[in-house]
């Protein structure tokens, strides 16, 4: 199942492949068919949810003609509204570093896309055919569906987050407005409080799979759900997700924003360039739920389906390859749906935290207790170590 | 870091508990501060007691509309209740022509001056002054019914249930006496009363 790299393709069907398993092409086949429109759906999708939570109707009147489609078309009227305001610039702000800031806010979640695997490893000759799993299968022409399988998975995840931090800071000191630098200094204190709390919740998780490879880990927890992430490390998942809702600024760690009331650092920022901190905030959304589906979730893996059919209490449905590959395709889209719903949910269910109280939970909670999950774990796997010999 | 949700007995402002109050100064106090229980203060549960209740509600609008609150609002309309004051009308005589009378009480009794009356005779006999101009300037109009309540022939009232239109200019908020008139119905009301003959129809000879 590891995936290889054509070095020298030859013949036509051969160039096929090889640009089918090239990374640029993975790359533009998951942002522009999986990220960007379940982004974009977002900022309509959270109007709507919050207004069902609150008993409203929320925007359903954006159309063309008498093509409505329930309103899904606000998000072209905002990308339009958006794109066509007056692009305004302070005075006095730093100019190269007040442009680069959306840019640096938006560029880390595309990147950080690379690890996720979105899909289960496919075999193209043999789509037609039930994969019979005692023959080996000819592994050169199999196109993984991750773009960067590589072994530091989850450390390349917090190396290239932490850089969006810079997003927010630099838009609040180029922006050259006090309250807009105060936004950016509350962001950049609580992503940096939260990070530590998201990797030493995630390494719990590392101890008892082994792997920091997200692609791995879905390999590791298999088609069983009693096997997943959030059977096997349920802490970790409340860590970890608690932390990760602070570290993309969402409410109710949302106070870096807070537009209205305790100005954030985008106060200065109109037209695209606000509209690039919001696309990024929800496409954070989409990429914590990819990373939540690959870690806790079993990633693509559908229940009890394996490569070459259902295993279930010795009951076997044999499928035809093509139809396990769309099923796990679907169901890493509804997963990864599921958690965008909940965050929505969480986001209009809780008020907002006051920036002590965050500071508190984040160093004085979180904190202590992914520190006692790493150890609890760690004795755990110890133990299990040596009881049963090698996992 | 107060409990929202939790159960507890004690009112939400209470206040902290005075345990002791200081001789010397009484504004030194010891207080007993009351922290969160742990399953409050760990933000669990009452984050899923919290979901329970707004998920609960997010199923059962997007299923079946059944708290849904919104009228939508150009295809539905809540109809005002009968005393609403809309936009205004002019009330007509028997042969359609204005009840007004200009006596010149509504103008002088609107807080906003956005009546305009000319008044001017008539050949009529019978009609004393008649407004050969009545304009309100809607935009100016606070809505207040005073006109209403000044009129002493019912020739204004304010029942149409219509909303003052949106315009373009301001020049278009003005509303003028005929398309007052269109809106307006006959009376029940006797024009002038009783008229300068009451006292011979009155019972006392």
């Amino acid at each position: 199942m590891q995936p290889t790299i054509s070095t020298s393709p030859t013949g036509a069907v051969d160039w096929i492949f090889w640009i089918l398993d090239s990374a640029a092409f993975k790359w533009i086949f998951l942002i522009l068919l999986l990220v960007m429109p379940l982004a974009s759906l977002l900022t309509w999708a959270e109007r709507r949810q919050s207004a069902m939570m609150q008993d409203r109707l929320g925007p359903n009147r954006a159309n063309i003609g008498p093509i409505r489609l329930m309103g899904i078309l606000h998000f072209v009227a905002d990308a339009l509204k958006m794109i066509s305001k007056e692009d305004f610039v302070p005075e006095r702000a730093h100019r190269v570093l007040f442009t680069l800031a959306p840019i640096l806010a938006l560029a880390p979640v595309f990147v950080a896309f690379a690890i996720i695997p979105f899909g289960p490893t496919i075999f193209p000759h043999e789509l037609a055919h039930v994969i019979d799993v005692r023959v080996g299968i000819d592994a050169r022409d199999a196109i993984s569906m991750q773009v960067y399988p590589v072994e530091f998975g989850l450390i390349f995840y917090f190396a290239i987050m932490t850089l969006a931090n810079y997003g927010g800071t630099l838009a609040g000191w180029a922006s050259y407005n006090k309250w807009a630098l105060l936004g950016g200094l509350r962001a950049s204190s609580q992503m940096m409080s939260y990070e530590v709390t998201m990797g030493l919740s995630l390494m719990g998780v590392f101890l008892v799979m082994g792997t920091l490879e997200p692609g791995a880990m879905v390999a590791w927890q298999g088609p069983n759900p009693l096997h997943w992430g959030w059977a096997v490390q349920p802490f970790a998942l409340i860590l970890f997700f608690t932390a990760a809702i602070a570290e993309t600024k969402r409410a109710p760690f949302d106070l870096p924003e807070g537009e209205p009331e305790i100005i954030g650092y985008f106060v200065e920022y109109s037209g695209m360039r606000f509209g690039m901190f919001f696309l990024a905030e929800f496409i954070e959304i989409v990429f914590l739920a990819s990373v939540m589906t690959s870690v806790f979730l079993g990633g693509w893996q559908f229940p009890f389906l394996h490569v070459d059919a259902f295993h279930f209490a010795g009951m076997v449905a044999y499928l035809p390859h093509w139809a396990v590959v769309l099923i796990q395709f679907a169901t890493f889209g509804g997963k990864v749906v599921f958690f965008c719903w909940l965050q929505l949910a969480i986001r209009w269910t809780l008020p907002r935290f006051r920036p002590d109280q965050l500071m508190q939970l984040g160093w004085k909670r979180l904190l202590p207790l992914s520190l006692l999950n790493v150890m609890v774990t760690a004795f755990l796997v110890w133990l299990l170590w040596s009881w049963g010999g090698a996992r | 870091m107060s409990s929202q949700h939790g159960a507890s007995a004690e009112p939400a402002h209470a206040g902290p508990e005075v345990v002791s109050v200081s001789r010397k100064n009484p504004k030194v106090r010891t207080v007993r501060v009351v922290r969160p229980a742990l399953q409050d203060a760990s933000f669990i549960i009452p984050t899923l007691k919290g979901l329970q209740i707004t998920v609960k509600h997010f199923f059962k609008n997007v299923l079946t509309r059944a708290e849904t609150q919104t009228i939508q609002y150009p295809e539905e309309k809540k109809p005002y209740p009968p005393r609403n004051r809309g936009l205004h009308r002019l009330m007509q005589r028997d042969d359609g022509s204005v009840r007004c009378v200009a006596c010149m009480c509504c103008p002088t009794v609107c807080p906003a001056n956005c009546i305009t009356i000319i008044p001017a005779e008539t050949s009529d006999k019978k009609v004393e002054k008649y407004p050969a101009v009545f304009e309100i300037d809607e935009l100016r109009c606070v809505v207040c019914g005073l006109c209403v309540e000044a009129c002493p022939c019912d020739a204004i009232r304010m029942d149409t249930g219509l909303h003052a239109p949106p315009v373009e200019e301001r020049a278009g908020g003005v509303i003028d006496k005929d398309a007052m008139l269109a809106m307006g119905t006959r009376s029940i009301a006797v024009q002038g009363g009783a008229g300068s003959e009451w006292r011979g129809k009155s019972d006392r000879g």
